[in-house]
């Protein structure tokens, strides 16, 4: 109570630490309590109103609220950069409600909150990783009625999304799903790693950070807790892989990260980059992005700058 | 006779005893009781409205019967009253060894599902992981079913009636059921469709020795399938028997009704 009450005092722009009032974030910390104790479990919460749109990450913006403290760092990536609208505006209304310092590298910071993928850089133990989740129930397409889906995942019936996996194959002779992929979490559970790409799927397997999952639209929390298996869903004689680009990083030359492919003209002109700013600016060894820059776009813009 | 004599030596599949449903005041089904054994197809007829397709449920575990208990021969366990299974162990019971065809292959396929994953859904849905064994497993049950293998790949609602319903059937017997409860496989489809459904149904029953409850208002469905028949009206059992015996002789004023408006071509 003394904590709130001195946060309270913390705050001059008269929002409470971290915008969320405590009720509401000791509501959030049950259900994230309840979601590490069941990895991968869909665990409801209230979600209330934020000051973003449905879609823009509100679920991922009240589980990082109820999760941070004044000593945290944050760091906040859309598309696995930090220079894009979501992330900067997500970065700029932290430091105003919580006063917090942000980063843009992934070794200083505690809190990450990210949509559509996991850093490139490995993560350690005590970093808490929240992901953005647009759509928490990977049985939607094969169960409409949630009556049904939660007993699917309470008997754990999964036999239908192999079958959508089994139509892929029979469609293209490959599992041609590449995002949304889903994984069994602990053995149990069914679970929608949402919208990151299957190439991220196994940094989530056995990963020292804790990672969370908020959907704000959906009012669902899930987590999966440090050290826990993650296993992707494949047949025995079509093996789960990831993608692969026969470019390297034009930038940096990496040619074991995730590439986004950026059309420089309307010439044809194209190349490929990597999609996590911060590891390509890491390893080009001139860092942009430093404490208390954030707000403002970082250097190396795709295109701009080649 | 010789067949006669092998099944009472078996042990009984399904025992069913004194099984009621009512809806309020409406009576759905009345004390119903009969047993069934391994292999054996068993008819249910009856107008509509006479409590077969609540009875059926009652059996199939999709609805509670208000009296009355229905002992099933689980392999793990042997009888056990399947109104005493939890949830789960009623549903894979359900998608393991017993069989559903409902009258609309609507309600029993997915149709947004080609034809070989609906026929892989059971397999995988015990475990199989292995795609050319659960692929192969598929072109088997459609050439069982008489569905061309070049449709595979297509989905059901590119199929014709008929086609869907043997889909269905192929779907519930890949796991190979010990009891598939059908409730009028063949409503819904023209004559000489009915005949070639009729036709491969006859021959898998056979052939895989399972068990069926058959749930039909079509005589000559339980003619050719059926080993025994239950004539019900207004939620009883008002006769029973071997089923020549049950339509070339009937009791009841009612069966002899049913077996006489039927046309004889």
């Amino acid at each position: 109570m003394i904590q709130v009450m001195s946060s309270n005092t913390e705050t001059s722009k008269g929002y409470n630490f971290a915008y969320l009032d405590e009720q509401t974030k000791r509501m959030i910390r049950r259900a994230l309590l309840k979601a590490l104790s069941i990895p991968g479990y869909q665990v409801p919460f209230g979600a209330r109103e934020m000051p973003l749109p449905c879609g823009w990450g509100t679920g991922g913006i009240q589980v990082t609220a109820s999760v941070i403290g004044p000593a945290d760092r944050l760091k906040v990536i859309d598309q696995g950069a930090d220079d894009t609208t979501n992330a900067i505006s997500i970065r700029r209304f932290f430091k105003k409600v919580a006063q917090i310092v942000t980063t843009e590298k992934v070794d200083e910071a505690t809190v990450i909150q990210t949509r559509h993928r996991v850093p490139e850089t490995a993560l350690i133990e005590g970093q808490i990783l929240v992901y953005q989740v647009p759509q928490p129930e990977p049985l939607r397409g094969i169960a409409p009625r949630q009556i049904e889906s939660r007993k699917l995942h309470a008997y754990a019936e999964y036999g239908a999304m192999q079958v959508t996996l089994y139509e892929d194959v029979a469609r293209f002779g490959y599992i041609a799903r590449i995002y949304e992929y889903p994984v069994m979490v602990n053995g149990r559970h069914l679970m929608s790693p949402s919208p990151i790409p299957k190439f991220d799927n196994p940094k989530m397997q056995n990963n020292p950070a804790i990672q969370l999952f908020g959907s704000g639209t959906e009012k669902r929390i899930y987590a999966v807790p440090p050290y826990t298996s993650v296993r992707s869903l494949d047949f025995d004689d079509h093996p789960f892989e990831v993608q692969k680009w026969k470019q390297s990083c034009a930038f940096c030359g990496s040619g074991t990260s995730y590439l986004d492919e950026v059309i420089t003209d309307d010439r044809g002109g194209r190349m490929f980059v990597c999609s996590d700013t911060d590891y390509c600016a890491k390893r080009r060894g001139a860092q942009p992005g430093t404490s208390e820059v954030a707000g403002s776009p970082a250097g190396a813009t795709a295109g701009s700058s080649s | 006779m010789t067949a006669a004599a092998k099944v009472a030596t078996r042990r009984i599949l399904l025992d069913v005893r004194g099984v009621s449903k009512s809806y309020g005041g409406q009576v759905g089904c009345l004390d119903v009781s009969f047993a069934l054994y391994p292999g054996e197809v068993l008819g249910i007829v009856g107008e509509s409205g006479s409590g077969k397709s609540t009875l059926l449920a009652c059996l199939a575990g999709r609805l509670a019967p208000d009296t009355g208990s229905i002992a099933y021969d689980t392999k793990e366990r042997g009888l056990v009253d399947i109104l005493s299974l939890s949830e789960p162990e009623r549903r894979r019971l359900a998608r393991t060894d017993w069989g559903i065809v409902h009258q609309n292959p609507r309600d029993g396929i997915r149709m947004d599902v080609s034809a070989g994953g609906n026929i892989g859904e059971r397999p995988m849905s015990i475990g199989a992981r292995h795609y050319g064994k659960i692929r192969a497993e598929a072109h088997e049950w459609l050439n069982k079913v008489e569905i061309d293998l070049a449709r595979t790949d297509d989905k059901p609602r590119t199929f014709s009636g008929g086609m869907q319903q043997r889909l269905q059937i192929a779907r519930n017997l890949v796991t190979r059921p010990r009891l598939v409860f059908m409730d009028e496989p063949t409503g819904g489809l023209d004559v000489s469709v009915q005949a070639k459904l009729l036709d491969v149904l006859r021959g898998l029953v056979h052939e895989l020795g399972i068990a069926a409850i058959i749930v039909t208002h079509d005589l000559a469905v339980v003619r050719l399938l059926a080993d025994r028949l239950m004539v019900m009206q207004r939620g009883r059992v008002i006769e029973e028997g071997l089923t020549d015996q049950v339509l070339d002789d009937p009791h009841q004023p009612y069966t002899q009704l049913l077996v006489s408006s039927v046309l004889q071509v």
